[in-house]
């Protein structure tokens, strides 16, 4: 039993921040956007093209100059996550300029982000890289590589404690402390600041905020930059953080749907949003780890065990998860009366 | 007022606090206000009043700068202000309380006052601040509100008081309302003019839009009229009559009252007996309600929004079930389980023009030809070869109804949103009355209304009485029930609180029989 807490549940825990941190980010993503009244379901699209964007740069950063990179060492890693910040950041203006400005439908929109993100991605993967849309491994300084917190090593033996601190606190990357940071930060903005009071309100009734004198477009175009930096953030991971170390052909596979899921969830909550997509996490480690499981009356084929994060997706979608409300002005473009 | 006005831009005590120049504004083609100039002088309550659609409401959100001027110009206490958006009208110490309220309803009382009101970047010191502020003001005007409440969960009446509330902290000297009245208890009604008169005493001046004469002659100091995006006159209360402001807003005479004969009462038509509803909450709407309905009369149903008057009519039209009780139709019971629906009662002769026309009386995209056949659609005449639509029949029959109801622009191909309010109800009531029901239940028949067709579809109510039909009339407007009904009942709480016949009581009464309080014993 003690070595199941120690090893195994450790390492599940382990490998479910890992696959939470791109949902994580993503959700946070959306949390900004569907407070501010704007739907967005082209998260998994601005993800796409900020793993692109980030697997591609940081690769051409780190080639050395005779391979027509810019030999830029451990900065590239750097550069890479610049661009998939630009990147979906680009991607969600051009969101905000249908939704906000044009007044656009936000579901197609999304929908058309999510294909434009898809194919585009692929077509210039193949053209500048010609790997049939991948683009190439990357080695050490064009990746994040994994830090060890302070003391982890002395702490190693020390039972249980020493155990989670090394095996599950220690030796992620940046973007993964950031991503909880973040979740704090996103609290604290959201019911601690004028920014984050302005923002709930424009989400629920962006008359209240036009007539208290704020400008609804203004918020509503700062809100999905910050959504689009999170896409960024998120996308980034994928490529730059993961064992893919790089990008490949429809990398996201889903996880934009799966964070909004899991905002939908927590109940656009950004500390529900975390414990959310944790659990979504966690059952995608269990899906990889558990192949087939053996209930002793009937065997669950792998299929089914990594197919769990998408049942409870739909399962969270259909609305068998308690009533959750969404922001009520969200998905109408704001007019003014007549 | 020239004399008053001062060009150098240094604020003049004796200037007034609203000065309009010529405003002009257009919807497209439809000119919204035509040049329209107004004074309104500081500390005064002035009113304007106008049918719906007359431009009151444009001219005032030009004001606050939700809408932009094509021309004119506008001087806040003699000064020239340019207001380009409501930024600018608050920077100008003007508030507005909008008809529909601009909350935010799971905000709190206080996050909604300090919405865009902030001190800095961090809300923590403004909430503080404000919570003082608010005590500060509770305690000046009345305006008693919990800032920790949610807005969501606090009456119209008091989240009108945080919309007045929000003015206040934001410093206003001179509080827009636009129709304030349209959604109080006639209790609350007093409270706010009772608030607003306080305002008043400390110097802030107030505009109210309103198309209730008798607040008008009640509260104001001054009355400006508009009509069709002009305005007509401008004039001390003291000095006009509601029918003088009437005849000014419509630009003809009109009755006020009601022309109506005695009813000629004949047998009973419908009977409803222990009738009780249960929402899907559990909540008890409608409890144990008996009454009985004639030929040949009106009787109106009395009571403020809210107290099982809509469950009363929903379950008579059809539309919802009832938990118990019986409804009987020249003594034979109709169905009333969740089986029913609107189309078997319209069958029995029982016709229905509902509370919300844009919900449920008309479909609002569809051609008025269309909307005049609804409901109907499948009678006879309606239906042509193979069971289809006879259109030609459908257009024609809309030509008449139309001509026959008044219902102008009479073109049976504009769609239902294309009229005004008082024309819609029309094409509702034309329908409805039209198809000859021996019952005719009609829910807020001029809500939204203007003046002129409020005269003419109260007209036809009476008409459709003298005719020896049964009519069973729910409104909010104690006015409206008092002018029309032979015999009111009124509802509080799902129980009808009382009976009276119109001519043995006031409007204190039935005040008090709507808010629950038995006249006799004053419990």
């Amino acid at each position: 039993m003690m070595d199941f807490l120690t090893n195994d549940l450790l390492q599940l825990s382990d490998s479910a921040v890992r696959n939470a941190i791109p949902l994580l980010l993503a959700c946070l993503a959306g949390l900004y956007s569907e407070r501010a009244g704007i739907f967005d379901i082209g998260l998994e699209g601005k993800m796409l093209v900020a793993a692109f964007a980030a697997g591609a740069f940081s690769a051409i950063a780190g080639m050395p100059i005779a391979d027509g990179g810019w030999d830029m060492g451990a900065w590239s890693v750097w550069i890479g996550l610049g661009a998939a910040i630009i990147a979906s950041t680009v991607f969600s203006m051009i969101h905000a300029f249908a939704s906000i400005t044009l007044r656009g439908n936000q579901l197609i929109s999304g929908v058309a982000i999510n294909f434009f993100a898809a194919g585009i991605t692929v077509l210039i993967g193949q053209y500048w890289f010609r790997m049939g849309g991948q683009t190439p491994q990357l080695r050490a300084g064009q990746r994040f590589e994994p830090i060890t917190l302070p003391f982890a090593d002395s702490l190693k033996d020390v039972p249980v404690i020493g155990d989670i601190y090394f095996k599950l606190i220690s030796g992620h990357n940046i973007i993964v402390y950031m991503g909880f940071a973040i979740v704090a930060l996103t609290w604290w903005v959201l019911y601690r600041t004028r920014f984050g009071l302005r923002m709930r309100a424009v989400g629920e009734n962006p008359g209240a905020v036009d007539t208290a004198g704020i400008s609804v477009v203004k918020l509503r175009y700062s809100a999905l930059i910050i959504t689009g930096i999170l896409c960024g953030l998120a996308g980034a991971y994928l490529s730059l953080g993961t064992a893919a170390a790089g990008f490949g052909k429809d990398m996201t596979a889903g996880r934009g749907f799966i964070a909004l899921a899991a905002l939908i969830f927590a109940k656009w909550k950004p500390i529900s949003a975390m414990w959310a997509t944790l659990l979504f996490g966690m059952l995608e480690a269990i899906g990889n780890k558990y192949q087939t499981v053996d209930l002793g009356f009937v065997v669950l084929p792998g299929q089914f065990m990594q197919a769990l994060p998408y049942i409870l997706t739909v399962v969270i979608l259909a609305g068998f998860v308690g009533k959750a409300i969404p922001p009520k002005a969200g998905g109408e473009p704001y007019v003014k009366e007549r | 007022m020239s004399s008053t006005t001062n060009n150098a831009g240094r604020l003049d005590a004796a200037a007034p606090a609203i000065e309009l120049i010529g405003i002009s504004k257009a919807f497209g083609s439809v000119q919204a206000n035509k040049d329209i100039s107004m004074v309104v002088a500081k500390g005064a309550i002035h009113g304007i009043v106008g049918e719906n659609g007359a431009g009151k409401s444009t001219l005032m959100s030009i004001l606050y700068g939700f809408y932009k001027a094509d021309s004119g110009s506008v001087k806040i206490d003699g000064v020239l202000t340019q207001i380009n958006d409501s930024h600018d009208a608050i920077a100008a110490g003007i508030g507005m309380v909008h008809q529909h309220f601009m909350l935010v309803d799971n905000f709190t009382v206080l996050e909604n006052v300090v919405l865009g009101a902030e001190d800095g970047a961090l809300l923590g010191p403004s909430l503080r601040k404000a919570r003082k502020e608010l005590k500060r003001l509770a305690d000046e005007y009345e305006l008693d509100v919990d800032p920790d409440a949610l807005v969501e969960d606090i009456s119209v009446g008091f989240q009108q008081r945080v919309e007045i509330l929000k003015a206040l902290y934001r410093q206003a000297e001179i509080l827009i309302l636009d129709e304030p009245t349209g959604v109080l208890t006639p209790d609350e009604a007093d409270h706010l003019f009772r608030i607003l008169r306080n305002l008043k005493a400390q110097g802030k001046t107030i505009v109210i839009i309103t198309h209730k004469l008798r607040e008008i002659m009640d509260v104001t100091d001054s009355v400006s009229v508009m009509r069709r995006g002009e305005m007509t006159k401008t004039i001390a209360t003291s000095t006009t009559s509601p029918e003088d402001l009437a005849e000014a807003m419509v630009g003809r005479r009109v009755l006020l009252e009601v022309n109506k004969k005695p009813a000629e009462v004949g047998e009973t038509v419908m009977q409803i007996k222990g009738l009780s509803v249960t929402d899907v909450h559990g909540v008890q709407r409608l409890k144990n309600v008996s009454f009985e309905l004639k030929r040949g009369e009106i009787l109106g149903i009395a009571g403020v929004a809210g107290n099982g008057q809509s469950e009363l009519l929903e379950v008579i039209s059809g539309i919802g079930a009832a938990t118990s009780g019986e409804v009987l139709l020249h003594g034979e019971a109709i169905d009333i389980s969740p089986k029913a629906n609107a189309g078997m009662r319209r069958q029995r002769g029982i016709g229905h023009v509902p509370e919300d026309r844009h919900q449920r009386g008309l479909v609002m995209p569809f051609m008025t030809w269309e909307n005049t056949a609804f409901g109907y659609h499948n009678e006879p005449e309606y239906c042509g070869k193979f069971g289809l639509a006879n259109q030609k029949f459908m257009k024609q029959d809309a030509r008449e109804k139309m001509e026959r109801f008044d219902i102008r622009p009479p073109i049976p191909q504009l769609v239902a949103s294309h009229f005004s309010g008082g024309n819609q109800q029309k094409i509702v009531l034309a329908r409805e009355i039209e198809r000859n029901p021996d019952v005719l239940l009609i829910g807020q028949p001029t809500r939204g209304v203007d003046i002129g067709a409020i005269e003419f579809i109260h007209q036809q109510i009476v008409n459709l009485r003298d005719s020896g039909k049964a009519i069973l009339l729910v409104s909010v407007e104690l006015d409206e029930i008092q002018a029309l009904s032979d015999r009111i009942l009124v509802m509080f709480d799902g129980v009808i609180q009382g009976e009276r016949l119109p001519e043995d009581t006031n409007e204190g009464e039935l005040g008090l029989l709507m808010a629950g309080v038995d006249p006799e014993t004053k419990s």
